[in-house]
């Protein structure tokens, strides 16, 4: 059976994947919106940094974030400057790392859909009396909802999956930051194989089927079937 | 001119200038007429506000929506207007009804004159309100999408070729409508279009534009009548002529008409004696003769006074005659001109040989 430990670990990661997916939400959007929409010269250097974390290793990422997060580091230290008290090794400091490295799988299916949709639909809005922000609210994310749940997905199923960037920033305090997949590893480590079947069988599960019922709420919406 | 929409916008389009000048009396329909890529659908958005001319100046009324002078600005969304693409461009995830509702909501309740009710029996669209865009054919999404801009109260109703998306039937479904519009409501109407024959049927005042200017303005008759203007030169080229029946001929299914200039019999028209008919007779459809041709099959031939020509390359010409004060035209070639020693000022016989019903 599961340990004590074990459910801490599932706890932590369950609290991580969440806050991680509702600022990955609260950024991403307007970012992808932007990154949609945008002319400017600085749009492909942007998207450039995000998707960055698609090809480099976790622990280039979390090698950098490691240094960054430290009492003397860039965002550690202006972090204990405003009374904070240190985020490498912590639970804010997964967060962070999260948030960057599962950034590039929200923003892009987001940004995907806005794209999609036709400038004139939004001029039609705009016509009909819609401020640009009755617009996006009424019209932009109504209409980008297939992408809006791919994005959630996976961003909540990316965070749950995520190893070496922890493993870097958050090292494995049971309780804090201990996450589930490094609890796997752990296990194996010792031998303990019984558990690491149980936790990874878990896992397996149930990304499987956070995956499985997207792709049918996704398949079967209405917007997808009509215009075809 | 207080009541009228006055513009003055200037900013690059393509190889050429958008530099309009101009005034839209604020009544009736007012189409915008050119061909492809003149620059009148550009002119239509920047009165919307959809599009921003680095040089621009827009008021209607008096009331200021664009002063590039002063830095002011109205977008959109502010200037109570409505607006209707090519394609239709309603909201794919909303029911007609909701379409249809979508201004109105957002107009304050001392805006709102129509009701939904009014407009869906207007446009006949009550099968429709239950459905989703993706399940309506060109013609009902071009009906919901006028109803839509209707029922957001406008001051100005803005059309941007409402039926180029649409093939020749759907046309014909439209258009009843579009002139039900034009007796029914009093909203003002500005109407981009290419095709002089809509335009014919459903515009009062007419704007032509050329390479991203006005290149003349004035009531549709008058411009119709034109033959210095490139209108001219349109295979569908011909003058108004406001008449009314006088007489109905049952055993051969013929109607009679008369106007200032003379009397004219048509094919039946279904309508009461007395009322007032608009017709067209395009050029193409009249043939002049010097002396009162023998018997022939034509029904209707007037005599007239030439007032002028005007040669339009590749041999053809077009001649403006006069009708006991009505202005009619005839296009003819050069040979015949040539042929006939056609001059100002002759007293000649034209023949029509046929007649389009315009509104």
């Amino acid at each position: 059976m599961m340990g004590p430990d074990d459910l801490a670990a599932l706890w932590v990661t369950l609290r991580l994947a969440l806050v991680s997916t509702l600022l990955l939400l609260l950024m991403g959007i307007p970012l992808a919106w932007w990154l949609a929409r945008s002319t400017s010269r600085f749009r492909t250097l942007i998207e450039t940094l995000i998707a960055l974390p698609l090809v480099l290793p976790p622990t280039v990422l979390g090698f950098y974030l490691l240094i960054a997060l430290s009492p003397s580091g860039f965002i550690g230290g202006f972090w204990q400057a405003i009374g904070g008290n240190g985020l490498a090794f912590t639970f804010s400091g997964l967060v962070i790392g999260s948030v960057l490295y599962s950034m590039p799988f929200v923003v892009q299916p987001l940004q995907n859909a806005f794209a999609a949709i036709d400038r004139r639909t939004l001029e039609a809005a705009a016509t009909l009396r819609a401020s640009p922000l009755d617009c996006f609210f009424s019209v932009v994310l109504p209409l980008s909802r297939p992408g809006l749940i791919t994005a959630t997905t996976l961003g909540f199923a990316h965070t749950l999956g995520e190893f070496g960037v922890v493993l870097m920033i958050g090292g494995n305090i049971p309780g804090e930051t201990q996450v589930l997949s490094i609890a796997i590893y752990d296990h194996v480590e010792s031998l303990a194989y019984g558990q690491a079947h149980l936790l990874s069988a878990g896992l397996l599960l149930f990304s499987f089927l956070i995956l499985f019922l997207v792709y049918r709420m996704n398949g079967t919406h209405l917007l997808r079937k009509e215009s075809r | 001119m207080s009541d009228a929409l006055s513009f003055r916008f200037r900013m690059p389009l393509g190889s050429f200038m958008l530099n309009t000048v101009g005034e839209i009396p604020i009544s009736g329909v007012t189409a915008l007429f050119g061909r492809s890529g003149c620059g009148k659908t550009s002119l239509l958005r920047c009165i919307a506000g959809l599009e921003q001319a680095g040089e621009a100046y827009l008021s209607l009324a008096g009331e200021c929506w664009h002063d590039s002078n002063k830095g002011f600005y109205l977008p959109p969304h502010k200037r109570t207007i409505g607006y209707v693409f090519q394609e239709g461009m309603l909201f794919p995830h909303l029911k007609v009804r909701d379409n249809l509702l979508f201004g109105y909501k957002r107009t304050p309740d001392n805006q709102r004159s129509g009701s939904l009710n009014q407009v869906v029996k207007l446009l006949d669209i009550s099968p429709l309100l239950e459905r989703f865009p993706a399940q309506l054919s060109g013609g009902e999404k071009q009906r919901v999408a006028i109803g839509r801009a209707l029922l957001n109260h406008p001051r100005l109703l803005l059309m941007d070729e409402p039926m180029a998306a649409l093939d020749r039937g759907h046309k014909k479904e439209i258009l009843p409508y579009l002139e039900r519009l034009h007796r029914e409501s009093n909203v003002p109407i500005i109407y981009v279009s290419h095709d002089l024959d809509e335009v014919a049927r459903i515009a009062d005042h007419l704007l032509l534009i050329e390479q991203g200017e006005v290149m003349a303005a004035g009531p549709l008759s008058d411009m119709l009548a034109r033959i210095d203007l490139p209108i001219a030169r349109n295979e569908e080229a011909g003058a108004l002529f406001d008449t009314h029946i006088i007489q109905h001929d049952e055993n051969f299914h013929l109607t009679r008409l008369k106007f200032s200039g003379g009397e004219l019999t048509v094919g039946w028209i279904d309508l009461p004696v007395g009322n007032q008919v608009r017709i067209r007779i395009h050029a193409k459809d009249v043939s002049l003769a010097l002396e009162p041709p023998g018997p022939t099959s034509i029904l209707n031939i007037l005599p007239a006074t030439v007032t002028e020509m005007e040669a339009h390359g590749r041999g053809r010409m077009i001649v403006k005659l006069d009708l006991g004060g009505v202005p009619l035209l005839a296009r003819i070639t050069q040979k015949s001109q040539a042929n006939l020693d056609l001059k100002p000022g002759m007293q000649i016989y034209a023949q029509i040989k046929s007649v389009a019903l315009s509104l």
